[in-house]
């Protein structure tokens, strides 16, 4: 069982990624590699779709199907491996992804919460509920911040805006 | 100076609030040491060879007597009663203890400090020219665009975790003396064709273990686009530096390996795309934070000559501890913290104090830290001068050594550090006690002496007109001499002259590299001119030849 930490809520995680036995499943996250192997294959499934980067993929391979995509699951690996803030913002503002964008790895601490959703993520996925609690405190932590964040996530004080 | 709003105090005030949790949590065993390494660092807190180290930021060098007068209460309570200045304006702690240090950054924080990103893998604290504001060849001041630089990069939702520390200077004076080419970035104010202001933006400079000079991307930035240009610099490092090996993480090897021209084509192009989702910054955002940096109340004041009862001690000191201003009527103040046999940047709380009062009295209450480990009083009426001279020489503050051999900085070195290869407090205070002779100094004049007590190059040796690196040879501290480097003007790196030397033998060697000096200059030649006209050739020759030892 995984969990989920959305809006302040934690639930059990309805997505399964591809290989996981669970099947069938009606979500499945499917890594980007993959999803890039088998474009039609997958373009074609008739469930919801997601995919999975870790650090080392490149926004822009993944950009071509992310209209298909419902959800990407961006991973954190490693505590300090910084690189997928960089694929969050590209997705969220960049290319206007509006899906789900979940945090994922033993990277995601809650030191970590208020950056990850600055950037763009609505999600976190974690092993127990405990976890997920600790996130949705962390998130709390600030109420202000210098730079524009995603769209979806204003603050009390926020110092420099995007171009109008 | 800067003042903060409402937005800066509760970022200070709920980082401390975070910090204070993730210290409890830690001290409760919830967070590991490896866990907590990442939070502390970033928050300025190192694990020293004796005790924690708290690296308190000072950004771009400026401080009020205010919170000098806080730092001097800090180092009481929760310290051995001294800080230590280092060579990027910030101040260390040598011996607070982890659980009051959460208590230590909310009294920052309550005069408006912090010790936030003074180390760990995010940007640092911006520094600058000491002399912004009064040097008489300056451009434009650059410490509003440190101020704004510093608030962007605070806790950015981006770039917070790179590959490596990543550190950036601003200069904004024909003469560097923010050492901006050896910098992540350096960025140098400009006008414009038409007179406005902008940047040129060097990029991969860097010390440690292998010093280059920055390169130039791009010759002139305009202002408004700066936080746009750096997203794109810092988005493509995030992106592409390498995060395999710690010694080849900092921007300076991505830069290098994909050679300058390829690097700027990709920051250009992800400033072209990126910049409409860039932070923005407006004239008005750049006009709110330069209104923190107007002149200070200047008074109709005349040149004033020396008079004639002046001391000679007195005429020393005006001489090498004080700079021309470019208001009439003023000079600048060195405060030294290289008082012969004194550990290089340090002060304790008692001169800390003090020097806070003679601020209020003679300097708009404004205190600077210079990259060379000292304090500045930046505008002194002339008439102030011999007061404030016979005060800061009751307080040892008066050493007339500035710009000489014994004003040499030096990183904690194997005291303190737990990186330390070799120790540089006694090797300093060897060539403190050799060089006391002031007519000898003031003879070999003007010279940049930086020792470093590892590759990591805190001490900025490879800029050093001599430079000093320790090297551990088989459990011993040994010492490796470069000559000719220098990062104020011109930007080079010193070269390495010979074999390492011991302990003992540094500052006999430095004599003979100054009797080799003294033997070759043409009259009125500096020091680094004839290092230049002749090459370090004779030094070599010369430095070891009454030391086969060295071999």
């Amino acid at each position: 069982m995984r969990y989920i930490l959305r809006q302040r809520e934690i639930q059990p995680d309805h997505w399964h990624y591809l290989g996981e036995s669970h099947a069938p499943a009606s979500a499945l996250i499917v890594p980007g590699a993959e999803l890039r192997r088998e474009p039609e294959r997958w373009w074609a499934w008739s469930g919801r779709l997601g995919a999975s980067l870790t650090p080392i993929e490149q926004i822009e391979d993944l950009q071509p199907h992310l209209r298909r995509l419902d959800l990407v699951a961006v991973s954190f690996p490693v505590f300090g491996d910084g690189r997928g803030f960089t694929q969050l913002r590209l997705l969220r503002q960049r290319y206007a992804f509006a899906g789900e964008l979940r945090a994922t790895g033993a990277g995601v601490t809650p030191e970590l919460a208020h950056l990850l959703v600055r950037c763009g993520v609505d999600a976190f996925e974690v092993a127990r509920p405990e976890q997920g609690r600790a996130l949705a405190r962390a998130c709390e932590r600030y109420d202000v911040a210098y730079q524009p964040g995603a769209p979806a996530v204003p603050v009390r004080l926020q110092r420099f805006r995007l171009p109008a | 100076m800067y003042q903060y709003d409402e937005l800066d105090q509760a970022f200070v005030d709920q980082r401390v609030a975070e910090f204070r949790d993730q210290t409890r949590r830690h001290l409760a065993g919830e967070l590991s040491e490896e866990e907590f390494r990442p939070l502390r660092l970033r928050n300025g807190l190192y694990l020293q060879r004796h005790a924690p180290m708290l690296r308190i930021a000072i950004p771009y060098g400026l401080l009020s007597a205010r919170q000098l007068r806080a730092l001097a209460a800090i180092t009481r309570r929760y310290d051995r009663g001294y800080g230590h200045f280092t060579t990027r304006q910030n101040l260390q702690l040598n011996w607070p203890r982890l659980a009051e240090v959460p208590d230590i950054l909310a009294e920052l924080a309550a005069v408006q400090m912090h010790a936030i990103q003074t180390s760990g893998n995010c940007v640092r604290n911006v520094t600058a020219d000491h002399l912004a504001g009064i040097a008489p060849d300056e451009i434009a001041d650059p410490r509003p665009y440190c101020e704004i630089i510093r608030q962007w990069a605070t806790q950015h939702p981006e770039f917070t975790y790179l590959p490596r520390k990543f550190k950036i200077a601003v200069t904004g004076a024909a003469t560097d003396r923010a050492a901006s080419e050896v910098h992540d970035i350096g960025l140098q104010l400009r006008r414009g064709a038409d007179g406005a202001l902008g940047f040129t933006v060097r990029v991969g400079g860097g010390l440690g273990r292998a010093p280059v000079i920055g390169q130039v991307i791009r010759e002139f930035l305009p202002e408004t686009e700066l936080l746009a240009y750096l997203e794109a610099i810092l988005r493509i490092y995030n992106r592409h530096g390498r995060r395999d090996n710690l010694n080849k993480a900092r921007i300076k090897v991505l830069v290098k390996s994909l050679g300058a021209a390829r690097f700027r084509e990709l920051v250009e192009e992800e400033w072209t795309i990126g910049r409409a989702h860039a932070a923005q910054l407006t004239t008005a955002d750049v006009a709110r934070v330069q209104r923190h940096f107007r002149p200070p109340p200047y008074r109709a004041l005349a040149e004033l000559a020396l008079p004639p009862e002046a001391s000679p001690r007195f005429r020393a000191w005006h001489r090498y501890n004080t700079l021309a201003h470019r208001v009439p009527g003023y000079r600048a103040v060195f405060v030294c913290l290289k008082a012969h046999g004194g550990v290089p940047g340090d002060m304790t709380a008692e001169q800390m104090e003090a020097l806070a009062g003679l601020a209020e009295r003679h300097s708009f209450g404004l205190i600077r830290a210079t990259h060379t480990q000292n304090l500045l009083l930046a505008d002194v009426p002339q008439a102030d001068l011999p007061a404030l001279w016979a005060a800061l020489e009751r307080l040892g503050l008066a050493t007339p050594n500035i710009g000489t051999l014994t004003d040499l900085i030096a990183c904690p070195g194997l005291d303190f550090c737990s990186l330390a290869n070799a120790g540089t407090l006694e090797v300093a205070r060897q060539i403190h006690e050799r060089f006391d002779d002031f007519d000898y100094l003031y003879d070999v004049g003007e010279i940049e002496l930086k020792m470093s007590g590892c590759m990591n190059a805190c001490g900025h040796h490879h800029v050093g007109h001599i430079g000093i690196l320790g090297v551990d040879k088989h459990g011993e501290e040994w010492y490796q001499i470069t000559l000719g480097g220098s990062a104020r003007g011109i930007t080079a790196l010193g070269e390495v002259i010979g074999p390492s030397v011991p302990k003992r033998a540094v500052a006999a060697t430095l004599e003979r590299i100054l009797e080799t000096y003294r033997a070759l200059r043409d009259p009125d030649e500096p020091f680094i001119e004839t290092v230049r006209r002749v090459g370090v050739q004779p030094f070599r020759e010369r430095a070891y030849a009454l030391h086969p030892a060295a071999a």
